[in-house]
């Protein structure tokens, strides 16, 4: 008798030895550790949105607002995304948080051992944007990048500099730089601005940096009104305490009020 | 020194028969040696003095630094050889930046301090090393407030309110007793550390020397540095000027 | 492959010289409540407490180790630790091992320099100081809730409220979060723990 057609054990009715070298003839399921190999390409996950930079006739003028995302949500609201290093030079940084929180650890590590090393040169902005683009490139040779846009401002021996970089490594120096939305929306009216008035003093190029932002804020979903100023010029850096944007260009929406027999 | 030698110093790993380890004595003579050292400890900051001897004239100012940084709020000032510090130095400064990424915050001087006390104790065990001829003081502001230590070649460890080391090192104490620590200011003990430091040079036998200083205090938001020309120049004219009125 | 047990929501809330910890008890694998009265609130130290949420197991080893670590260097510094420094090493095992861990981490405590405080370690291993801070799937629902009622310089009493009414919320909304609320309140004289059971829970509008 046979019971080949029958697909399920039967107790008492099962040939275990027929079947199991049966079995031995199907391929094994694979085994798929959860663990397994190191992923190498990560997912930002608490993201801070565009940095936007501008050269002043004497200096460099920096902006960001001060918003960490967590996918769509709003989670930090008040967190300085720009941060300074020794005493002429402010990195700002999009994109994810935690890899910027390791970009400032080993840059003050930098910056420590320029202090002990007290030969009396101190690292420019130049050094230190170079050094912050071989460790961005080095990282994404690894495979594994440091989430980040980086904008480098700073001042010393009466030069200003604006460079930036990437996280593949990328990295140029520019009268303007502008990264994520910053590059459709802030880069095309900078430019403009600065096609219109080359030789802008601090306060317009303050002016012009916060009136960016406000445009930011209308048109970027990841973007918020609570910003920063920062500033490297002939007084040395600083970066301003929170400031929150006006925003008053909701005239528009006026257009829509009407009545269904208005329309 | 009682019974110098007689075979039981050609090993640091070697005890005499009445207690002593001879290796490490000999180091503390190399400390001895070396030109003074004087620091202070205040209320709110730390200042070291060095009596550089300068061997030659045609010596820039400035070289052979005995005072050196280790992070941005913690320096040592050196008494010994200064090779051998530097081993030290190297050492202190990675402690202060292993324990940065790590715990995220500046190392405390005393950790630092122990940590770097152990590893000259660790060149006390071994007949395959010896001991570094240097002693250091480390000074500097963290948590807890202003600190100074100081560190010797048996790898003791041991705070102070002021302290000194090297040649003039007993006349420099006798001075420092003198001193109100909790009473005077970091730029007094700036003045006050010049002048000991010019009252116990021994103008016969070290004709000349480079008065070195480093602080650390509140007035330097607590980043220690080497003290700035022009309060340099008034602390030592200071000292010269009570030299020369205690020589009259 | 096995699913994870799953830890949420969680409320930290500093106040004038401490802080108020708070926790659901809800454990779950799948939708299965593998536990109904989990202590998600750590201790670290005697006065530094994690509210763990994301993988139970990854939390519990991260916390092991940050237990064992801050041990060790308590016995270096002769002296309690900081928050501060709980939460960095927290940081620096979530952020080296992002690829492997699922852990949304609040560290919270009473330390002699800063007083009470309340660090956030989110998933990618940032680090971030709060004045309060929520967490845990649950928390999504209540932070409107959160900011509405926050403010700063809150009494101890007052604190206990905002995150025993948050975490309610954030419990009847959330089909992760449940069970009893588990608080902590930790100030210079050390932690206080309390729990409220699940029949004494503050309760609002339930459409």
């Amino acid at each position: 008798m046979s019971f080949e057609h029958i697909n399920f054990p039967v107790f008492g009715q099962v040939d275990y030895f027929g079947k199991q070298s049966q079995q031995q003839l199907q391929p094994q399921q694979q085994y798929t550790p959860s663990h397994g190999g190191k992923k190498n390409t990560l997912d930002p996950i608490v993201t801070g949105t565009s940095i936007i930079a501008i050269k002043y006739d004497k200096g460099v003028v920096m902006g960001s607002d001060m918003l960490l995302s967590y996918g769509s949500l709003a989670r930090f609201n008040s967190i300085q995304r720009m941060t300074k290093f020794g005493g002429n030079t402010i990195i700002g940084a999009s994109g994810e948080y935690s890899d910027f929180q390791s970009i400032t650890t080993t840059l003050n590590e930098l910056v420590t051992d320029d202090h002990c090393m007290d030969d009396g040169s101190r690292l420019s902005p130049e050094e230190i944007w170079n050094y912050l683009a071989r460790i961005l490139y080095n990282q994404r040779n690894k495979g594994n990048p440091l989430w980040n846009t980086c904008v480098v401002i700073g001042y010393q021996g009466g030069k200003s500099f604006l460079g930036k970089v990437d996280l593949v490594g990328t990295c140029f120096k520019e009268d303007i730089v502008t990264c994520g939305y910053g590059s459709h929306i802030a880069l095309p009216l900078l430019r403009k601005a600065r096609d219109d008035n080359p030789n802008m003093n601090l306060e317009q190029a303050k002016k012009l940096i916060e009136d960016c932002l406000r445009v930011l804020f209308y048109r970027d979903a990841r973007s918020s009104k609570k910003i920063q100023i920062a500033v490297a010029g002939e007084q040395g850096i600083d970066i301003s305490g929170p400031i929150e944007l006006e925003t008053y260009n909701w005239n528009s929406g006026e257009a829509a009020v009407k009545n269904f027999s208005q329309v | 020194m009682s019974s110098v030698g007689s075979g039981y110093d050609l090993y640091v790993s070697t005890y005499s028969p009445d207690g002593k380890l001879f290796q490490v004595e000999y180091a503390n003579k190399a400390v001895e040696n070396s030109g003074t050292l004087v620091a202070i400890k205040t209320k709110d900051g730390v200042v070291i003095g060095i009596e550089k001897l300068v061997p030659s004239k045609m010596l820039c100012h400035g070289s052979n630094r005995r005072i050196h940084h280790i992070d941005t709020h913690i320096g040592v000032g050196v008494s010994g050889f200064l090779a051998d510090a530097r081993q030290l130095i190297t050492r202190a400064r990675s402690e202060a930046k292993q324990y940065r990424q790590v715990y995220g915050q500046p190392i405390p001087i005393k950790v630092l301090s122990q940590r770097i006390a152990s590893y000259n104790h660790v060149h006390t065990l071994y007949g395959s090393v010896r001991p570094f001829g240097c002693s250091i003081a480390i000074s500097g502001i963290d948590q807890y407030g202003p600190q100074l230590y100081m560190i010797e070649p048996s790898g003791s460890c041991i705070g102070y309110f002021g302290s000194s080391l090297g040649k003039g090192k007993q006349a420099a104490k006798n001075e420092l007793e003198k001193v109100k620590f909790s009473e005077i200011t970091t730029r007094e003990a700036i003045k006050e550390v010049a002048r000991i430091i010019y009252s116990v040079h021994d103008e016969v036998k070290d004709k000349d020397f480079e008065l070195e200083l480093g602080w650390i205090s509140n007035e330097t938001n607590g980043v220690h540095q080497l003290v700035p020309k022009d309060i340099f120049d008034e602390a030592e004219a200071y000292a010269k000027q009570a030299l020369e009125e205690a020589n009259m | 492959m096995e699913t994870p047990e799953w830890l949420d929501n969680a409320v930290n809330l500093g106040f004038d010289g401490g802080v108020v910890m708070g926790a659901d008890s809800r454990t779950t694998t799948g939708a299965y409540i593998a536990n109904r009265v989990t202590n998600k609130i750590t201790p670290i130290h005697e006065k530094i407490y994690c509210c763990r949420s994301g993988s139970a197991a990854d939390t519990q080893a991260i916390s092991d180790y940050v237990r064992y670590y801050l041990e060790m260097h308590t016995s270096e510094l002769c002296d309690d630790p900081d928050v501060k420094t709980a939460a960095s090493l927290f940081q620096l095992l979530c952020y080296s091992n992002k690829n492997n861990l699922m852990a949304g981490i609040i560290v919270a405590g009473w330390d002699k320099h800063q007083g009470g405080s309340v660090y956030n370690i989110s998933l990618g291993g940032s680090m971030v100081k709060q004045p309060f801070a929520i967490g845990g799937s649950g928390s999504t629902y209540i932070y409107g809730y959160c900011d509405s009622k926050f403010k700063p310089g809150m009494t101890k009493e007052e604190c206990v409220e905002f995150v025993k009414n948050s975490l309610a919320l954030a419990m009847f909304r959330d089909g992760s979060s449940g069970g009893v609320i588990r608080l902590c309140i930790i100030d210079k004289n050390g932690p206080e723990r309390r729990m409220i059971p699940a029949t004494e829970l503050p309760r609002f509008w339930e459409g």
